[in-house]
C-alpha cells in the first residue's frame, strides 16, 4: 500500500537555508545542497524548496542551487515562492524541479493553475494554501498569511482541484509555529471536499503529532521545517516510530 | 550511449542527471541517427496519453521507435512512456499506443471496489513493489522496495508480461517486460537509491 510521506521544507534566501543555524547533525547546514543530501540520506520522501528571495540576482542563485541539488538527489523536488506565471514554472522545471507550488500567484490569477496543468500535467501543479479561521470560517490568506482574501478555503480547494492542481498543501496559520500539532479539524474539512492528495503543514512539534495526523485525517503527507532542521525530530527515528504504530512508511 | 527520447513531453533533467550520476553516457535527443547509434533507449513522458501520442506521430518517431524496439535494443518506457508501449489507452477518448506489449491503459478509479473509491486519485507517492518474476531490470531490486508513483491510469496486461505490481485498492501494474522491452509505471529517476539501482541494471542489459 502507498506510504505516508514525510517532507522537510527548506526556505532559501540569498543561496542559504534560513533557520538552519542550530541544526545539530551536519556541518554547514545553511548550504541547501548539503542539507538536501542529508535529508535524502535520512529517508525524506520529498523535498520542498521555498524561494524567499527578493532580487533577480538572488533568484538566479536559487535556480543554480536547485540544479545542483537535482544533479545529486533523486527524490521528488517541489519549488514554491514567487511563482506567478507559466514562465516561472518553466524557469524552475528546467532547473530540475518536479512540481511547482503556487499560492498568491493563483489568487491573483486563478487561470494560472489551469494554464500550467495543461502545459505540464496535473502532477506538476501543487496548490499551496495558507488558511486561517475568520469568524469560524476557514479563510484563504495571501502574501505569506498577511492578507485576508475573503476566499472560502473549501471552495478554493475545490476550484484548485477542478482547475488541475494535482496536490494541495494546506498550511494552517492558526497552528503554524505553535508546535502543538497539526490542524486536524481544518485538514479533515479540506480532505472531505477534494480527491487529490493533501499535504499537512503547520504545527508539528514532535513525532506523536505525525501519528495523530495520519490516524485522524486522510492527509497523505506531513510537512515541517524547523523541527527537522533543529533536529528536534529526526526523520529515521520518526519513520521507525510511525511504522511501529502501523502507519505505512518507506524505510531505507 | 543511452538515448532519452525527446518529443516535447515532460521534464528530462532528472532522468539525464540520474544516468550521469551513475557514470553512464546519456543524450536527450529526437534525431533518428543518434537513436539508431544508441545502445539503449528510454522513452519518458508525463501528461496525457493522446497528447503524447500525437507528438510521437508529428515528430515521425512512432514507427521508428517501434522498429528500434523490434530490432532487439533494450528499450525502457517510464510512466506515460510505459503506458505508450501498450495497444490502447482510454484516457480522454481511445488512442492507439505502440503495441509493443499486449494490453490497454484504463482509469484506476473505474476498477476500484466501492469501499476503496475514497482513495486519492492520482496515486502520488511511494509504494512497495511486489516482484512478479525474475527480471534483469530488478537484478539489484529487493521485494518490497519502495518507488515513486504519479498516475491516474494503469495498464491492464496479461500475467506473462507483468514483472512487478503494487497495491492501491487494486493490484496496479508497476512494471512490465516483453523480451527486450521494459516499462515502469513509477519513476526510477525519482525513486532514490532503489530507482538508481534499476537504471544501473537497465544499462547492463
Amino acid at each position: 500500500m502507498i506510504t505516508k510521506r514525510i517532507i522537510p521544507c527548506l526556505d532559501v534566501r540569498n543561496g542559504r537555508v534560513v533557520k538552519g543555524q542550530n541544526f545539530v547533525d551536519i556541518k554547514d547546514v545553511e548550504n541547501p545542497v548539503t542539507l538536501a543530501k542529508f535529508y535524502n540520506e535520512q529517508g525524506a520522501d520529498e523535498l520542498v524548496f521555498y524561494d524567499i528571495t527578493a532580487s533577480f540576482e538572488e533568484r538566479k542563485l536559487f535556480t543554480d542551487i536547485l540544479t545542483e541539488v537535482a544533479k545529486c538527489v533523486f527524490i521528488p523536488l517541489t519549488v514554491g515562492g514567487g511563482i506567478n506565471t507559466v514562465d516561472d514554472f518553466d524557469r524552475v522545471l528546467k532547473c530540475g524541479a518536479d512540481k511547482v507550488s503556487v499560492n498568491s500567484g493563483a489568487i491573483k490569477n486563478p487561470g494560472l493553475i489551469n494554464e500550467a496543468a495543461k502545459k505540464y500535467g496535473n502532477q506538476c501543479v501543487v496548490l499551496s494554501m495558507d488558511v486561517k479561521r475568520v469568524d469560524g470560517a476557514f479563510t484563504v490568506f495571501a502574501k505569506g498569511g498577511r492578507e485576508n482574501t475573503g476566499l472560502d478555503a473549501l471552495e478554493w480547494a475545490k476550484l484548485g482541484e477542478a482547475n488541475g492542481a494535482g496536490e494541495i498543501v494546506l498550511n494552517s496559520i492558526d497552528t503554524d509555529g505553535v508546535k502543538n500539532g497539526f490542524d486536524l479539524e481544518m485538514l479533515n474539512a479540506i480532505c472531505s471536499v477534494v480527491n487529490v492528495p493533501v499535504i499537512a503543514s503547520g504545527g508539528a512539534g514532535n513525532k506523536e503529532h505525525f501519528k495523530t495526523l495520519f490516524e485522524n485525517t486522510n492527509a497523505s503527507a506531513g510537512l515541517a521545517a524547523s523541527i527537522f532542521h533543529f533536529g528536534e525530530v529526526k526523520i529515521p527515528e520518526l519513520k521507525k516510530y510511525l511504522q511501529g504504530e502501523n502507519i505505512e512508511m518507506r524505510i531505507i | 550511449m543511452i538515448a532519452i527520447i525527446d518529443y516535447g513531453v515532460g521534464n528530462l533533467f532528472s532522468l539525464k542527471s540520474s544516468l550521469e550520476f551513475l557514470g553512464l553516457e546519456a543524450t536527450v535527443t529526437n534525431e533518428k541517427e543518434m537513436i539508431n547509434n544508441a545502445s539503449h533507449i528510454i522513452l519518458p513522458g508525463v501528461g496525457a496519453f493522446g497528447d503524447a501520442k500525437e507528438k510521437l506521430d508529428k515528430t515521425g518517431l512512432r514507427s521508428f521507435l517501434i522498429e528500434q524496439a523490434k530490432g532487439g535494443k533494450p528499450f525502457l518506457g517510464i510512466c506515460l512512456g510505459m503506458q505508450l508501449l501498450f495497444e490502447k489507452s482510454y484516457e480522454y477518448g481511445v488512442h492507439d499506443g505502440l503495441s509493443l506489449v499486449p494490453g490497454s491503459v484504463v482509469p484506476i478509479l473505474d476498477d476500484l471496489p466501492e469501499e476503496k473509491k475514497s482513495l486519492n486519485i492520482p496515486q502520488i507517492g511511494w509504494n512497495a513493489l511486489h516482484l512478479e518474476k525474475e527480471s534483469p531490470l530488478f537484478k539489484y531490486t529487493d521485494e518490497g522496495d519502495c518507488v515513486y508513483f504519479v498516475h491516474s491510469y494503469y495498464a491492464k496486461t496479461e500475467k506473462a508480461y507483468l514483472s512487478a505490481s503494487a497495491e492501491y485498492g487494486i493490484t496496479v501494474t508497476a512494471a512490465v517486460e516483453n523480451g527486450n522491452v521494459f516499462g515502469t509505471q513509477f519513476h526510477p529517476e525519482k525513486s532514490g537509491e532503489a530507482g538508481l539501482r534499476m537504471l544501473k541494471a537497465f544499462s547492463e542489459i
